[in-house]
């Protein structure tokens, strides 16, 4: 990335600049892929850009970022992504 | 436009320091698709400064300014003035600043650079409160909503900023909610090929500062549009405009959804339910709303 030699405070864009904000989560966005009618309402509501868009407008959730807010099972018309307890990993 | 034909473009990055279900990055998402990365963006003190994350790092993929509270709009100005001189006319500048920073502190420069003409968006994103400071009162905040400075409700009445900015003769001011992003796509996308001062207010539901579950953002802003409590226009080169929900009710299409519909699952109108229903307070609510609409008819319809 290019920088700059400028004097004044810069910071520069990164992915995770608070970290893997995954760990805020407690309730677990599960995304039934049978379900799914490709309507990207998750997509355009997710709040920290975390579903992902594939080429064939197919989606798929980023667990590292995610904070589970359960925006996209709430605005899912079809109820195709549901929130699951997180469990703790031994 | 539907949500297919939304571009790809994203410019918040994962792993921001927002609250989960915060509608700032809900809706900065829309507008980054909307201007494109071409955009320079001025923030002052508000939530969005936080969410920009710590030093060395920052979340946002575009040139942001941070700057003080009360000086967002004269920020910006200085911004276009400069890359005026430099010749980089296609680059949109964008002010980007809280209800505070725009109906209390900022109004002042606002207003200047709307009068001076300069050619930039200013959009504010209205939850209502000062929510990064502790969500304290501001003129946006609802008459009788709880805050950490009304404790037993606010006595006073929100202000209307779209009719004060309305009364620049701007070429184009907008009111649209996070919960339509194609509304408020079109708007932003308008907005970007028009030359002059333009103004978009986003509703902006805010989990915490509201005291609702963080799942209910959406809702609680198609809530705002269906009970009439905020109102989707555009007004451009001196025409209003009404769109969606709000053009129904407007034309009395559909009757407008009860108040209470939507302040039932805030926690900040809870004193107006428990122990008892202070119907005396709801009412006042519902006439002031119904007031607000009934002005609407007799000057736009």
């Amino acid at each position: 990335m290019k920088k700059y030699n400028v004097v004044t405070t810069i910071s520069y864009p990164k992915k995770g600049a608070m970290g893997k904000t995954g760990s805020w989560r407690i309730f677990r966005p599960i995304l039934d892929k049978a379900k799914c009618v490709k309507c990207l309402r998750c997509w355009i509501y997710c709040p920290e850009a975390t579903i992902i868009r594939n080429k064939d407008d197919t989606v798929s959730i980023d667990y590292e970022y995610c904070k589970g807010c359960g925006i996209c099972a709430n605005v899912c018309k079809v109820k195709a992504i549901t929130m699951e307890r997180e469990v703790k990993k031994k | 436009m539907a949500i297919k034909d939304l571009p790809d473009t994203e410019c918040v990055l994962p792993g921001s320091a927002a609250c989960p279900g915060c509608p700032a990055t809900m809706g900065l998402r829309i507008v980054f698709k909307a201007l494109g990365k071409n955009t320079i963006m001025v923030v002052p003190a508000c939530c969005t400064a936080v969410i920009e994350s710590l030093h060395p790092h920052t979340s946002f993929d575009i040139p942001v300014m941070n700057i003080a509270f009360e000086a967002a709009a004269a920020g910006a100005s200085g911004v276009e003035a400069a890359l005026r001189q430099q010749g980089k006319e296609d680059t949109t500048v964008v002010a980007w600043a809280g209800d505070g920073g725009t109906y209390d502190i900022g109004i002042q420069a606002l207003s200047g650079a709307l009068e001076r003409q300069t050619n930039f968006i200013y959009i504010c994103y209205n939850n209502q409160i000062y929510s990064n400071t502790g969500i304290q009162r501001s003129g946006a905040t609802p008459y009788g909503a709880w805050t950490t400075t009304t404790v037993d409700g606010k006595t006073e009445f929100r202000k209307e900023m779209g009719e004060i900015i309305q009364a620049h003769h701007i070429p184009y001011s907008a009111q649209a909610c996070v919960s339509y992003p194609e509304d408020l796509y079109n708007k932003l996308k308008k907005a970007k090929g028009i030359k002059g001062p333009k103004y978009i207010e986003i509703m902006a539901p805010c989990p915490p500062g509201w005291r609702f579950s963080m799942e209910k953002t959406v809702d609680m802003g198609i809530l705002a549009v269906e009970t009439g409590a905020w109102a989707l226009y555009e007004f451009e080169n001196d025409k209003m405009t009404f769109n969606g929900k709000s053009k129904l009710i407007l034309e009395k299409k559909i009757e407008r959804k009860p108040i209470e519909e939507w302040i039932k699952y805030q926690g900040r109108f809870r004193h107006l339910f428990k122990p008892e229903k202070d119907v005396k307070k709801l009412k006042a609510i519902e006439e002031h709303t119904d007031q607000m609409w009934e002005r609407y008819r007799a000057c736009y319809l």
